[in-house]
């Protein structure tokens, strides 16, 4: 069995197989939260996708949100920053862990 | 990159199981929509396929090798036509780079006394390059386009050099603006000097364009706020899939996905206003066809069993006969519509 294929993304709307209204429900939200302008435009939101599709590393969102980005009329410097954005966001979510490293190392009396 | 492309027996076969696969005529038909042609308010002219830029998406395979060459004969038939034909207020010349026909300053100054509206499809570049065959300057066409009041339409696929150049070729961006500027200097784009210059927008790969509203907006502010660049419109285009680009589809193996995303984007807003219904296309060799990529893909315009040329030119003929339509067609119709004159719904 193979994992990731990209034609696979075509065939989202089959999860809805067992749960039909449940899927309707996602697919309505879902198009309502990111395909319309709103406060923020199709771009801003097509670029903040972006980032969080690299930031939980679905290969399917970042071949989409890639799409959506250039469609939307973002451009690869654009893109680039937004990927940094999610990148030092991570790092610094793992250091701010350090605190916790300092709790622990206090609690055991080595701080 | 191949200079003309010159379709291989392989690639026509092919080209018929597509023009199967994404059959613009059943869709038309399946949506019960007609679409015949309206009065012809542009003559729309190829008088050359030379050009001094070998661009990645150019559909009439223009470049520096190209020789086609409307001549001086035809030149001033398309004069009488205009003359003869008080409904067709536009002239619109294309290329290739017109400016490098050796009659396009004629062909311009006569349909200017004639009152017609001229626009010409001016790639910018040429104005710095000058003519790549002969090395003839065009520095003057600012000053007569001014003299003219020639309206500008010139392809810049975006404000910034990294899609300019991955499109049009290395340094086209930089030159661009140079040329840009000297437009503007001679008022074009300028409120108040009634001079237009108009930008064309078409995506750099196999993506559908974003809103020619919002994208008008980012060209507007990111070329005043680096390079004082004034401009009226910036018209958006959807690439069409045929010649250099279909084949860079096709290495991609984003043929089928382009196509099907045209398909599933079909606005039949959008279709009502194709070009087509208003316009004729006019060869270097003076055939007449129903749009500049009909007449690329050698679609010609037959009228009782004859080819119509601009010999045979017939007004009445010619709006009563069936526009053909190709699977490229959905390029014209998908999501806001495209045509020479940018969104169409």
């Amino acid at each position: 069995m193979e994992y990731y294929d990209s034609k696979d993304l075509k065939r989202f709307n089959e999860v809805g197989k067992f749960s039909e209204d449940l899927m309707k429900k996602f697919f309505d939200y879902y198009n309502a939260a990111v395909g319309e302008d709103g406060a923020l435009t199709k771009r801003e939101k097509a670029l903040i996708a972006l980032a969080v599709s690299h930031v939980k590393r679905c290969p399917y969102c970042i071949d989409s949100y890639t799409t959506q980005c250039l469609e939307s009329g973002a451009d690869p410097e654009q893109m680039t920053e937004a990927i940094h954005v999610a990148a030092s966001l991570e790092a610094g979510i793992t250091l701010i862990h350090g605190i916790q490293m300092h709790n622990s190392l206090e609690r055991n009396g080595a701080l | 990159m191949s200079q003309v492309t010159v379709p291989r027996p392989r690639e026509i076969s092919q080209d018929r199981v597509d023009e199967a696969k994404y059959n613009f005529n059943k869709i038309l038909s399946e949506k019960n929509i007609d679409l015949p042609p309206q009065n012809i308010e542009t003559l729309q002219i190829n008088i050359t396929k030379l050009c001094n830029q070998t661009c990645l998406h150019c559909h009439v395979d223009a470049s520096p090798k190209r020789k086609e060459q409307m001549d001086l004969e035809s030149v001033d038939r398309c004069l009488e036509i205009l003359t003869s034909n008080q409904s067709i207020k536009n002239l619109d010349l294309t290329g290739g780079a017109p400016e490098l026909n050796p009659h396009f300053d004629y062909l311009v100054k006569e349909a200017t006394k004639l009152d017609k509206h001229v626009m010409v499809r001016h790639n910018l570049t040429v104005t710095i390059d000058g003519n790549p065959v002969t090395g003839e300057t065009k520095e003057y066409l600012p000053e007569f386009y001014a003299d003219n009041r020639v309206e500008v339409i010139s392809s810049l696929p975006y404000y910034q050099e990294y899609f300019t150049d991955k499109q049009r070729g290395k340094g086209v961006f930089e030159k661009s603006i140079e040329s840009i500027l000297l437009l503007n200097e001679q008022g074009f784009g300028k409120q108040g000097t009634g001079l237009e210059l108009n930008f064309v927008y078409n995506p750099v790969g196999a993506f559908l364009p974003a809103s020619q509203e919002s994208l008008e907006a980012d060209f507007r502010r990111e070329l005043h706020k680096k390079y004082a660049i004034e401009f009226n419109n910036l018209f958006v285009i959807t690439n069409l899939p045929i010649n250099r680009f279909k084949q860079q589809l096709k290495r991609l193996g984003a043929y089928d996905e382009y196509m099907e995303k045209l398909v599933n984007a079909f606005n039949p807003s959008a279709a009502q206003g194709v070009m087509c219904r208003s316009l004729i296309s006019v060869s270097h060799d003076g055939k007449i066809y129903d749009c500049d990529f009909n007449q690329m893909l050698e679609m010609d315009v037959i009228i009782d069993h004859e080819p119509m040329t601009i010999f045979n030119f017939d007004y009445e003929k010619l709006v009563n006969r069936r526009i053909m339509f190709g699977s490229h067609c959905f390029g014209c119709t998908a999501g806001s519509g495209s045509s020479c004159g940018g969104a169409t719904a």
